[in-house]
């Protein structure tokens, strides 16, 4: 219990960091970039006085009330739920915007990372296990996909199985469903849309995170199999599914506990893919508001970001304490 | 570290590697590191890049900017209607009529640029906007290997002050440092990344400015695994005996730890510039690092390139020419980096070595490399030896001697 409090009180300074960095932001960057970001809004013809001043508040700009009065303010804001309204969705709250770009970002990082993290634990076990095989031609082929950025594999796979590239039409490469042809609902047709159209973004997710967890462990693998309790399993004759079995049960807790590293970089590359396939998570919204300068919308599916990010690492953290014995006796006493 | 447990890779001290202390460290090293097929493959990647970098733009046969290069020099009438009229799909002019045949009007034709695919004069074609992409691809690659080498540099500094600093000091500072770093791992790096750029958009102007935004969040893995190797130094006899002979804190860090991490400094300058790399092209290709014909103007990179085709539906229109170049030369770049790294790994953990080694070379050394419980090969080379007199130890002692912790 102890361990798991202080992973929690880690990650809330964590979130902390994050949040105060983003609240400062807007107040210390020179440049002005907000008053920009103000006058645009106020040309748009769609943000009215109301409106401006809201943003105004929001970011801190013009604004005669001391800059600790404002993070007081912007903390009592949080607490309540309110993120401010994003003027480029109508004047919606971003809080509601966020519901709605979520699921579908949660969907596809929780798909890919979960296919990703166990087919590549699995092949790195077996690469490590048999190094020297014919195996290892696997090995500069994982190089080159953790080398590549997750948007250009996106790229790349848009051009060969793409419905509108020109080679295969195999896959929607756009969107995350077909708006002209269902209706959003729980029916057949709309559920079988989401899925195909989930299909490229997830496998470009899974091909570019996997190399990691690959390259990880075979190298973690390695460096198991020469210990001691894998030559006693092994020399009392346990067959060799078991023997490899201890040893990789061993070899992934490293693999659990960078899983937070991992993570990071994951949600960063799916926030591209995202673009690259027009998918309506918070990715694709995030560069949408940061093109049209809503700052408001970028704070909040910053602050989303970083929160969900944080819940995966506990998560993590949770299930490191779940597998390994001793970081249970630490959590326990 | 108890035996049995899983330890990671970075937390195995150097003695593990069976790295001794020599008193000429960096020598030894020096002669030692770059042998490796891996390492070789990285660096002459490197070196054609850096070449690229450094006569690209002079070699450039055209300016990357410059549109309407069909036509370049002594053209006119006739000549220039037919270098233009070759860069134009045209949708001849029609009459449309409806179904009856009743009302009739005239479309327009309809005029598209249409980009060249690679010819001797283009030879890696051209764009949308008739601009030479052969042109474009070696001018971008001096503002793509600067800003990844700079912002490698600032946070490989960044994470040995701040990992050292914590490693060595130990208690609140360590407790302090380590903090700092673990909230900069914690929080995904990109978006802020993304936020940061989005509140300085004139940064991709000036490469300090923007490799400084980039360092800022890709410090803290090389602090935390730099912490760590710190930690296992810091107890060894050679500092103690430092220590104990009086020397300075600030002197026992440079010339007795400072050393013995050099191999660990270097593999983080490496994934802090690969990391680097891909954030800049990731911000290029958002459109967050300055576009080339903005005020002030953008630096010219890979992803700027890819920044121009992806709206301009190059992918889905097959204009592969105009994209998979940066494409292809980002993907080489990182590859190249990988490569040294595991060079470096494989230096500082010699059970990977063998791990790497091709079967011929294997048969040569007198080893197998079948796996065989408790027996590691652990390949090392005589000093004096060839490239191809590779040499194996192979450590029988079933408990692994060369893992035991000091």
């Amino acid at each position: 219990m102890r361990l798991l409090l202080r992973r929690l009180s880690f990650y809330v300074i964590a979130a902390w960091v994050a949040l105060t960095i983003s609240f400062f932001l807007p107040r210390v960057m020179p440049g002005n970039p907000v008053q920009e970001a103000i006058s645009r809004a106020t040309q748009s013809g769609v943000c009215n006085l109301e409106c401006v001043n809201a943003i105004r508040l929001e970011l801190g700009f013009g604004v005669h009330t001391s800059i600790w009065v404002q993070y007081l303010q912007f903390w009592g804001n949080l607490f309540h739920g309110d993120l401010g309204s994003s003027w480029t969705q109508g004047n919606q709250p971003v809080a509601t915007l966020i519901a709605q770009y979520l699921p579908w970002t949660i969907g596809l990082l929780g798909a890919a990372t979960v296919i990703s993290f166990v087919l590549g634990t699995l092949i790195g076990i077996v690469m490590g296990w048999l190094r020297g095989s014919w195996l290892d031609w696997l090995m500069p082929v994982a190089t080159l996909f953790q080398a590549i950025p997750y948007f250009l594999l996106a790229l790349v796979l848009t051009m060969f199985f793409g419905e509108t590239a020109h080679m295969l039409h195999l896959l929607p490469s756009s969107g995350g469903y077909d708006v002209y042809t269902v209706a959003p609902g729980m029916n057949w047709p709309y559920l079988w849309s989401i899925v195909t159209h989930a299909v490229l973004p997830a496998a470009t997710v899974v091909l570019a995170s996997m190399a990691g967890f690959i390259l990880g462990m075979r190298n973690q693998m390695i460096t198991t199999m020469d210990e001691d309790f894998v030559l006693v399993a092994r020399a009392k004759g346990l067959p060799r599914r078991r023997v490899v079995w201890y040893a990789a049960r061993n070899a992934m807790l490293p693999s659990v506990s960078n899983f937070s590293i991992a993570i990071s970089l994951v949600v960063a590359g799916q926030l591209l893919v995202e673009l690259v396939f027009n998918y309506p998570g918070i990715g694709y919204h995030l560069f949408k508001a940061v093109e049209d300068l809503d700052y408001v919308l970028v704070q909040g599916i910053f602050l989303v970001i970083v929160v969900v990010v944080l819940v995966a690492n506990l998560l993590a953290d949770l299930v490191y304490v779940l597998i390994d014995p001793r970081a249970r006796q630490e959590a326990a006493g | 570290m108890t035996a049995g447990a899983a330890t990671t890779r970075t937390e195995t001290p150097l003695a593990a590697a069976g790295l001794q202390p020599p008193p000429s460290v960096l020598r030894s090293r020096g002669l030692r590191v770059p042998r490796s097929p891996k390492v070789i493959a990285g660096l002459a990647i490197l070196a054609v890049f850096v070449v690229i970098a450094v006569i690209g733009p002079v070699i450039a046969p055209y300016s990357p900017n410059e549109t309407g290069i069909y036509c370049r020099t002594a053209c006119s009438g006739a000549r220039a209607a037919a270098a233009w009229l070759q860069t134009i799909v045209v949708h001849p002019a029609e009459q449309v009529c409806n179904a009856a045949g009743t009302v009739c009007f005239n479309s327009p034709a309809v005029l598209a640029f249409l980009p060249k695919p690679p010819s001797g004069a283009h030879w890696l074609g051209t764009t949308v906007f008739a601009q030479d992409v052969w042109s474009q691809l070696l001018v971008s690659t001096r503002a793509t290997l600067l800003v990844g080498f700079i912002a490698g540099a600032i946070a490989t500094a960044l994470s040995v002050l701040v990992g050292v600093t914590a490693g060595y000091l130990g208690g609140n500072a360590d407790e302090g440092l380590s903090l700092l770093s673990n909230v900069f791992l914690a929080i995904p790096g990109l978006p802020l990344l993304i936020v940061l750029a989005s509140y300085v958009p004139s940064a991709g102007a000036n490469v300090i400015v923007i490799a400084l935004i980039v360092a800022v969040t890709g410090w803290a893995y090389g602090a935390r695994v730099l912490r760590a190797q710190t930690l296992s130094l810091r107890n060894r006899d050679f500092v103690e005996a430092a220590r104990v002979s009086g020397e300075g804190r600030m002197r026992i860090i440079v010339v007795e730890v400072l050393p013995n991490l050099l191999p660990i400094v270097a593999s983080t300058f490496l994934f802090t510039t690969l990391y680097a790399v891909g954030a800049y092209v990731a911000l290029a290709f958002l459109g967050l690092a300055g576009a080339p014909n903005a005020s002030p103007a953008g630096l010219w990179n890979w992803g700027e390139m890819l920044q121009q085709a992806y709206p301009q539906n190059a992918v889905a229109s097959g204009w592969w020419w105009w994209w998979l170049p940066p494409g292809f030369c980002i993907a080489l770049l990182g590859m190249g980096l990988a490569l040294l790294n595991f060079g470096i790994d494989e230096f500082v953990n010699p059970r990977l070595r063998a791990a790497g080694l091709s079967r011929r070379s294997a048969r040569r050394a007198g080893i197998s490399l079948r796996p065989r419980l408790g027996i590691t090969p652990v390949m090392h080379r005589r000093a004096t030896g060839g490239r191809h007199s590779a040499t194996a130890a192979v450590a029988t002692d079933a408990v692994g001697s060369e893992g035991a912790a000091p």
